[in-house]
């Protein structure tokens, strides 16, 4: 798998020199125009993968072309979850009960449970870490905390639910699988503690098929987007 | 999910989808602007006929065929389940449920998504759909008390947390043989995190009244009913594609959460080995 791997991930760097910002013909021109040039730019990304902790301006790319692509949006996502549900169990919220603050703790675990493996699964190519942006959630209110838990919760399904379709490896949709009816184990959680029956209300499944909702990548992280610093940049994927 | 969505799938695999409903494009997108007027209660069964007419029975995919009256096979057993449950209380609360009318209202939720998925199946299969079981064993071959007995609100909640937990794992299960399928696969996911919701509430409801357990599966099986083995079997698992979740990357991840992470598959075999108990094939 690992070779596989670095092979797909030489493919990617390969691609992405002549794809991205600059046309193949004025970047050789820019690079000096020789196979030394390219060789360089090559070292130059190669540098970028081995420090993948440091996005930098130019933010981190989810690529849809291969299901790295996939897995790399839900290692964002999961790096979002698992940020917010670390600092909900740092800074409880006032009076939360004991009940409450365990269920956290054991979501916060989950959460990171995913964040790590999607890490150490795609290896070399795994998107860096994303800076979080909470500063419209109130850590010490319960209904600003389960407001934003219930939006988290919901979208994750929702994305995941829309993941599956672009997925070609089996073995990647059963996982991705495995971690969805987790989500939504947590999304129907936070239902009822907002609001008790909730659990899967018309805001999240349609009540003719019974349906939950599936999202796009675009259309999620237009509403992720808000609570990450960091620029995410999508390629390869058509709505 | 709305159904150009599913066409729009389906497109990418069946270039011809279109054609198949009908032979102008132009005359589909009218349908969908007839549609619009429709009351919403219709598009379930326009749905349906618009699949069947597409691909006729004999070209849905055997395959694609195979999961879908699998997975109809389940759910016309789930809500008959839900069904029975709610006529056994002849719309009273349920006797010994320390919720009252929430639970009542939560069965009735539940059990209306079963039969919507038993409706939306059966207008994607189309005419040749497998039909209900005239009757259920739901003691499952004298495993449990009856659950709809007064009395015995506990045992059926623990029922339904074991019919719940075992349709998010067969839905699961399913999704490698709809790789590549488009909307079918996403209409079955969309049905496989509805299962897990109703799944985390069913527990969650067993939580409020007086047993320990939690909206997600802890270890193996957990539901306190020994019989209930067979539909946990796996879920203790804390290895995910040959990495330890435990303390993975230095991690505070214990056993616990490394099993309640992830959900595991149950395959065909063994999901038909769980329902047959109660009848079903």
């Amino acid at each position: 798998m690992k070779n596989l791997q670095e092979e797909k991930e030489m493919l990617q760097e390969e691609s992405s020199i002549f794809n991205s910002t600059l046309q193949r013909r004025s970047f050789l021109q820019y690079a000096g125009a020789g196979a030394a040039g390219i060789a360089l730019i090559a070292a130059g990304c190669k540098k970028d993968r081995n420090n993948p902790m440091e996005p930098g301006k130019t933010g981190v790319t989810l690529d849809f072309k291969d299901d790295f692509g996939v897995l790399n949006y839900a290692y964002a996502l999961e790096q979002l979850e698992a940020a917010f549900y670390i600092q909900v169990a740092a800074t409880p919220y006032a009076n939360i009960s004991a009940a409450e603050l365990a269920y956290f703790k054991d979501i916060q675990f989950h959460e990171i449970a995913h964040r790590e493996f999607f890490k150490n699964a795609l290896g070399a190519a795994a998107i860096g870490s994303l800076e979080v942006d909470f500063s419209k959630i109130n850590f010490a209110d319960r209904t600003s905390v389960l407001g934003t838990a219930k939006a988290f919760e919901d979208l994750g399904v929702s994305a995941y639910n829309g993941a599956g379709s672009l997925l070609k490896s089996t073995v990647y949709l059963t996982l991705a699988g495995k971690i969805v009816s987790v989500e939504a184990r947590h999304a129907a959680y936070i239902r009822e503690l907002i609001s008790p029956n909730s659990f899967s209300n018309v805001e999240v499944v349609d009540m003719v098929n019974g349906l939950d909702k599936s999202r796009n990548p675009l259309e999620v992280l237009a509403i992720a987007g808000g609570f990450v610093k960091t620029k995410i940049n999508v390629t390869n994927f058509n709505a | 999910m709305n159904i150009v969505d599913i066409l729009e799938e389906i497109e990418k695999v069946d270039g011809e989808v279109y054609e198949r409903f009908s032979p102008r494009r132009t005359a589909m997108k009218e349908f969908f602007n007839i549609g619009k007027k429709v009351s919403l209660a219709a598009i379930p069964m326009a749905l349906g006929s618009m699949f069947t007419k597409a691909y006729g029975q004999s070209t849905l995919p055997s395959g694609v065929k195979a999961v879908l009256q699998f997975a109809l096979t389940l759910e016309h057993f789930e809500a008959a389940f839900y069904t029975q449950a709610l006529k056994a209380t002849g719309g009273a609360d349920f006797p010994g449920s320390a919720q009252g009318t929430l639970d009542k209202t939560a069965i009735g939720i539940i059990s209306g998504h079963e039969t919507s998925h038993v409706n939306f199946l059966k207008g994607v299969i189309g005419s040749d759909a497998v039909a209900a079981k005239a009757s259920y064993d739901w003691t499952a071959s004298g495993a449990f008390p009856n659950p709809f007995a007064v009395g015995n609100y506990g045992v059926f909640l623990a029922v339904a947390q074991a019919l719940e937990d075992t349709g998010v794992r067969a839905y699961k299960g399913q999704a490698p043989a709809l790789v590549g399928q488009g909307g079918v696969l996403t209409a079955a996911l969309n049905i496989h995190s509805v299962e897990a919701r109703h799944a985390a509430k069913i527990r969650y409801m067993r939580a409020q009244n007086g047993f320990a357990i939690k909206p997600w599966i802890t270890g193996g099986n957990d539901s306190g009913v020994p019989n209930a083995a067979a539909v946990y079997a796996g879920e203790e698992t804390t290895t995910q594609a040959t990495i330890s979740i435990i303390g993975i990357n230095a991690t505070a991840v214990n056993a616990a959460a490394a099993s309640e992470s992830f959900d595991e598959p149950l395959t065909t075999q063994q999901v038909l080995d769980i329902v047959k108990l109660f009848g079903v094939s």
